[in-house]
């Protein structure tokens, strides 16, 4: 019996919540990788379009609530991204045209081109700021939890209860979802096998008929989506407030440059790579091993092997790691 | 520039005027640091609030009074860690120097690490608690060696430059939008511990009081010298008044605001001191065969490598040189505030600002990085009245109950983020070369 407890513990606290974060870091690091491999930069606007995209929704939502028209037991917000996601792709293409196009045009160096949306950056910030405020905003409706702690301790007669938010599944759910339709396109589709051959070769593709127009106009609208999800799933899960979106950032880089970056599976399991391992290492173990060793062996202290404070650092020194030994990240993404 | 913040002065106070002067030459200062890399050398990097937050650890562990009574409680096991980490250094030293390159040696590497961390904490974990429980309210910190806070500014250089040697050796091999990421999240780790070892800087409870090299303004208002300063200053003003009392009410008021502003004029020479110093030093480099080299080495890597300049040292020296510089700036700013909050050091303000400045200063010329110091942090203070006068402005004619006006004026210190953006959208657009571009003139 300890020892399911002990599994269930380890499924409360590590597995369902880091899956979870993994989940919605994952749907960014792919935005942040798929603008890298084809637009050729690092943006560094990645987690200000993110709440602009989750501001959107979070509007709709008010929106329809002030409307009455609800989801029942899901989240209202559901019905708010679509229309989130079609204002987001708006203001990236007026973005594109009136800011980066110039530079592609001139064909200007990465640098510049990260510096540029070091601009957009604060615009965006400034944007969403002055439209939503900067303080802690909480969307979510509909029903909380599919399980509750103290259902499943009466259901199963266990010590520890099994806590299962419904943001948590549907998280999941849509990530699962929305990636494997991305890779479809990715792989199946003729677009999405000549995003690819662009990324791969600018000049090559071209000389073959591809037209960059269209390439980038598609690059943004799958990174609109993904930013709009990405961000109002974390938004749903936790809370809004737009400080915390920009910070999410570096973690979001850190997945996928861990992954490899330019590669968009790669960027998929940085994600959880970065999440599990932020999670495992500053958890505090000692209830774990409690119920795992015999009562002689207890650890009288915490069995943390980082404080939680630490856990934005331990994410970045994975990336550090990572790239002093290997630079083009765990899966084959650009060398660089 | 000069004539906007007397404008300043003029209009709003002397108090803000000065204020925003002491900022603006501690922001040059943190700029002339970020254009000396990126400016001379090309070299991006985004770390700039670690450092800066470095050089106000330097000012804390330099001025505060040793707590004698932490130092017994956990001093010896704090000690007995650091020489853990020197011994681990030098076993690591020593594996990469006796073996070749295999994977074994790797996974030793690794393993060396990760035991030594282990044993660190485990040896520093009970002193760490019981330094942090001496007096929690107040100190509950190791304190630091009580110098005058001055030294600090040297100090602060050297932790800043001994933290980018590490980060140099780390990642400038790496492509630039890489080394941009990478520096900037090892700065944020930086934070990170600076924020969270409380036995060292207080972290998020803060170290306040800090020494000036100032006098106090309560000094200066019972001080004898300063009252007739300002009655001298102003006399005109004061034999207007005739009633004595009333004469003497007015005169203390003077004297409590002249005490701030005189205050403030102590640290504006320190601080331009400083800059006229670097300056002067940053020129001549710019302009010695040293600055020839790196312009050479920034605009083609190969062609100077082939001359034989070792282009990975010199990246490594100037990588350090400039993130030195932005750690004095780091002191600079801690001993103009007299206190340290961790919590403050933010990268929006701390590293995206300053390189807003380099870029709109104009990258390569050390005047330009001056003056975009200046100009960035003006508008950055200054675009909230700003914002707020052109909100009233424009909607004049809505009264004021109007919700989408009450709103607009609510939001008004957010503008300024969207002034810097658009500032350097234009500028990279229409002028990428910065204000003052880099000039190099042939002798």
């Amino acid at each position: 019996m300890d020892f399911v407890n002990a599994i269930i513990l380890l499924l409360n606290y590590i597995f369902i919540p880091a899956l979870t974060y993994g989940s919605q870091l994952a749907l960014g690091a792919i935005f942040v990788t798929l603008i890298y491999g084809i637009l050729r930069f690092a943006n560094f606007a990645t987690g200000d379009m993110m709440s602009f995209g989750t501001m959107m929704t979070i509007l709709f939502t008010w929106y329809f609530q002030s409307l009455g028209v609800s989801l029942g037991v899901l989240p209202t917000a559901l019905l708010a991204i679509p229309f989130g996601i079609i204002f987001m792709i708006f203001y990236m293409l007026i973005i594109d045209k009136f800011v980066f196009k110039y530079y592609r045009n001139q064909k200007s160096p990465p640098v510049q081109f990260a510096m540029v949306s070091i601009g957009v950056m604060f615009v965006t910030q400034a944007v969403v700021r002055i439209i939503i405020g900067p303080g802690d905003r909480r969307f979510f409706d509909g029903e909380k939890f599919i399980i509750k702690a103290r259902e499943f301790k009466e259901m199963t007669g266990l010590n520890e209860g099994l806590a299962l938010k419904s943001t948590q599944v549907i998280t999941i759910f849509v990530t699962i979802v929305l990636v494997s339709l991305l890779f479809w396109f990715l792989n199946r589709t003729k677009t999405g096998k000549s995003m690819k051959a662009y990324s791969d070769n600018e000049d090559l593709a071209l000389l073959s008929g591809i037209d960059p127009k269209k390439i980038v106009l598609v690059t943004w609208v799958i990174a609109g989506i993904l930013a709009t999800i990405g961000g109002a799933l974390y938004g749903l899960d936790k809370s809004f407030k737009p400080f915390t979106y920009f910070n999410n950032m570096l973690p979001i880089f850190a997945a996928a440059i861990v992954g490899g970056i330019g590669n968009p599976f790669g960027a998929f399991l940085g994600g959880y790579v970065i999440a599990f391992s932020e999670i495992l290492l500053t958890y505090a173990y000692k209830k774990f091993f409690i119920y795992i060793l015999p009562e002689s062996m207890e650890p009288s202290s915490l069995v943390q092997l980082l404080s939680t404070d630490y856990k934005f650092a331990v994410s970045f020194s994975i990336l550090v790691i990572v790239l002093i030994y290997r630079p083009s990240g765990i899966f084959k993404g650009k060398v660089l | 520039m000069m004539v906007l913040i007397l404008m300043v002065g003029i209009f709003q106070s002397w108090n803000i005027a000065l204020s925003i002067f002491n900022l603006c030459l501690i922001s040059a200062v943190m700029t002339m640091g970020a254009n000396i890399q990126w400016g001379y050398a090309g070299l991006i990097n985004f770390g700039i609030m670690g450092y800066t937050a470095l050089g106000g650890l330097a000012a804390v562990l330099i001025s505060v009074d040793p707590v004698q009574e932490a130092w017994r409680a956990g001093g010896f096991d704090i000690l007995m860690s650091l020489w853990l980490i020197v011994v681990m250094v030098l076993v690591i030293r020593f594996v990469l120097k006796r073996f070749e390159k295999s994977k074994i040696r790797t996974y030793s590497i690794a393993a060396i690490i990760i035991s030594g961390i282990l044993l660190i904490r485990f040896s520093a974990e009970p002193g760490i608690e019981a330094i942090e429980a001496v007096d929690p309210a107040k100190t509950g910190f190791l304190g630091g060696f009580g110098l005058p806070i001055i030294f600090s500014w040297i100090v602060g250089a050297l932790f800043a430059g001994g933290l980018a040697f590490i980060v140099g050796k780390v990642a400038l091999g790496l492509r630039a939008d890489y080394l941009a990421i990478a520096t900037l999240l090892i700065s944020e780790i930086v934070i990170a511990i600076i924020k969270h070892e409380d036995w060292l800087t207080r972290g998020v409870k803060n170290v306040i009081g800090l020494k000036r090299p100032a006098p106090y303004e309560v000094d200066l208002q019972t001080t004898d010298w300063f009252i007739k300063l300002v009655e001298k200053f102003n006399s005109g003003k004061l034999s207007v008044i005739e009633n004595l009392a009333d004469r003497q009410a007015a005169l203390n008021q003077l004297v409590i605001e002249g005490s701030s502003v005189f205050v403030k004029l102590c640290y504006s020479g320190l601080f331009l001191v400083v800059v006229i110093i670097l300056l002067i030093l940053t020129q001549k480099a710019l302009y010695s065969p040293w600055g020839r080299m790196m312009r050479a080495i920034r605009d083609n890597e190969e062609a100077a490598n082939a001359m034989g300049k070792n282009v990975v040292k010199q990246h490594l020296l100037i990588f350090i040189l400039g993130s030195a510089i932005v750690g004095i700036a780091g002191a600079m700013l801690v001993t103009q505030d007299g206190l340290f909050t961790p919590g403050s050091y933010r990268p929006m303000r701390y590293t995206f600002l300053i390189w807003v400045m380099v870029i709109v200063g104009g990258s390569g010329n050390n005047f330009g990085a001056i003056l975009g110091g200046f100009v960035v942090w003006f508008l950055w203070i200054e675009a909230a009245p700003i914002s707020l006068f052109l909100i009233n402005f424009f909607t004049a004619g809505i009264p004021e109950t109007n919700a989408l006006k009450a709103h607009l004026i609510e939001s008004v210190p957010y503008f300024r983020f969207l002034l810097m953006g658009l500032g350097l959208l234009f500028i990279m657009r229409y002028r990428p070369k910065g204000i003052l571009p880099e000039k190099i003139e042939i002798k």
